[in-house]
C-alpha cells in the first residue's frame, strides 16, 4: 500500500512531465503540416577568415577558412595542391599539407602524397555562418 | 569616246563598291559565325570534353550572369591576331576530320600537350584574352580577399601574367599538370614569386 502511495504521485509526475515535454518538442521542419512545402532554409555564406579557425580539439582536421566552390578534386587533379602542396605553399603563403599525409614524411612531394588522403574534403571542411539546428553546449576543449 | 570611258569608270566604281561590301561583309560574317559558342560545340570533341567541363566554372555561370564564351578566351579580339588564329585553326579542322581526339580516352591522352599549347600562347601574349575583361588597372584590391589582393599586387609588380597562376580555371587540368608546366617554364618560380 505504501509503495502505491509513493509510486502513484511519482508516476503521475513522470507521465505529466513527459506530456509537457512532448508539447514542446518541435520538428526541425517546424510546425508546418506535412502536405505544405517546408520553409526554405536561410542561405548560409562560407566564412573567409584570415589566419584560419584554429582547432576545437587536439586531433581535429584543420577547418578550411575560405570558399572552395571553385576547387576540383578528381583522380587526375587536385586543385588544392595549387597552394597547399610542398612546392607551392611558401609562394602562396598557405599552410602546407601535414607531413603525416605523405608516404615519405621527411621528403614530402606531390608524388608521394597518400592516395587515401587525396580527397581533402573528407576531413577538411569550410564553415558557414549558420545557426546550429539544435542548441548545444559544445565548446572548445582546452588547448 | 570620252563618254564611254566615263560610263565604264563609273560602272566599275559602282560594281567595285558593291562587290567590296558584299565580299568584305561576307568574309567578316563568316568569321563571326565561326566565332560563336554554338559553332565551337558543333564538334563533339569540344562539346563532350572542354565545354562540358567549362559549364561547371565561373566563366559559364555566376552571380551576375556575365559570361565568357569559348572565343572570348581562345580567339583574339584584334583583327590581325584574330585572322592569324583563324588560319591556325585549320590544323584543328584537320585533326577533327582525322579523328585525333574523337574519344574521351584519346582526348585525355592528348590533353597535356593541348593544355601546354594554350598556356604557352597565353604566356606569349601576356594573357591578352584574359585582359580583354580583367584590366589590371581596374582591379579593386580592396574588394578582393586579403590574400588574393596581396598576391595580385605583388604579381603585377613582378611582371607576372594571369596564366602563370590561373591555369585550369575554365577546364579541368591534365594529369601531372604541375610537372608539365614546370618542364615548359610555365610555373611561377622563386624569381617570379615574391620573397617571403
Amino acid at each position: 500500500m505504501r509503495k502505491i502511495i509513493v509510486l502513484g504521485p511519482a508516476a503521475a509526475f513522470l507521465v505529466g512531465g513527459s506530456m509537457l515535454a512532448m508539447a514542446e518538442i518541435k520538428s526541425l521542419r517546424g510546425d508546418r503540416p506535412l502536405d505544405a512545402p517546408p520553409e526554405p532554409p536561410k542561405k548560409a555564406r562560407v566564412i573567409s577568415k584570415t589566419g584560419g579557425f584554429g582547432r576545437q580539439w587536439k586531433t581535429q582536421p584543420p577547418l578550411i577558412p575560405h570558399k572552395i566552390d571553385k576547387e576540383r578534386i578528381s583522380l587526375d587533379e587536385n586543385s588544392c595542391l595549387r597552394c597547399h602542396a610542398p612546392d607551392t605553399y611558401k609562394a602562396e603563403k598557405a599552410p602546407m599539407i601535414s607531413k603525416t599525409h605523405f608516404t615519405d614524411p621527411n621528403n614530402p612531394s606531390d608524388a608521394n602524397l597518400m592516395r587515401g588522403r587525396w580527397f581533402c574534403y573528407q576531413c577538411h571542411v569550410p564553415q558557414v555562418n549558420a545557426k546550429p539546428l539544435v542548441e548545444n553546449l559544445f565548446s572548445k576543449t582546452a588547448d | 569616246m570620252q563618254g564611254i570611258w566615263k560610263k565604264l569608270l563609273s560602272t566599275t566604281m559602282v560594281v567595285g563598291v558593291v562587290l567590296g561590301v558584299v565580299l568584305w561583309g561576307g568574309f567578316n560574317w563568316a568569321m563571326e559565325l565561326t566565332n560563336t559558342e554554338s559553332f565551337c560545340i558543333s564538334c563533339h570533341e569540344m562539346k563532350n570534353n572542354v565545354y562540358e567541363e567549362y559549364t561547371n566554372t565561373i566563366h559559364y555561370m555566376n552571380r551576375s550572369g556575365v559570361r565568357a564564351t569559348c572565343p572570348d578566351c581562345h580567339v583574339p579580339k584584334e583583327w590581325v591576331h584574330k585572322v592569324v588564329r583563324k588560319i591556325q585553326a585549320s590544323k584543328e579542322l584537320y585533326h577533327h576530320f582525322m579523328g585525333t581526339i574523337d574519344t574521351r580516352e584519346k582526348f585525355l591522352k592528348k590533353r597535356g600537350e593541348l593544355a601546354v599549347n594554350v598556356w604557352k600562347a597565353m604566356k606569349a601574349t601576356d594573357s591578352r584574352e584574359c585582359r580583354n575583361c580583367h584590366g589590371e588597372t581596374y582591379m579593386d584590391f580592396d574588394k578582393q580577399e586579403e590574400r588574393a589582393a596581396e598576391r595580385h599586387e605583388e604579381a603585377f609588380d613582378k611582371g607576372m601574367t594571369c596564366i602563370d597562376c590561373h591555369k585550369g580555371i575554365a577546364h579541368e587540368l591534365p594529369k601531372g599538370w604541375k610537372e608539365l608546366a614546370k618542364k615548359n617554364g610555365l610555373m611561377p618560380t622563386a624569381e617570379t614569386t615574391p620573397a617571403q
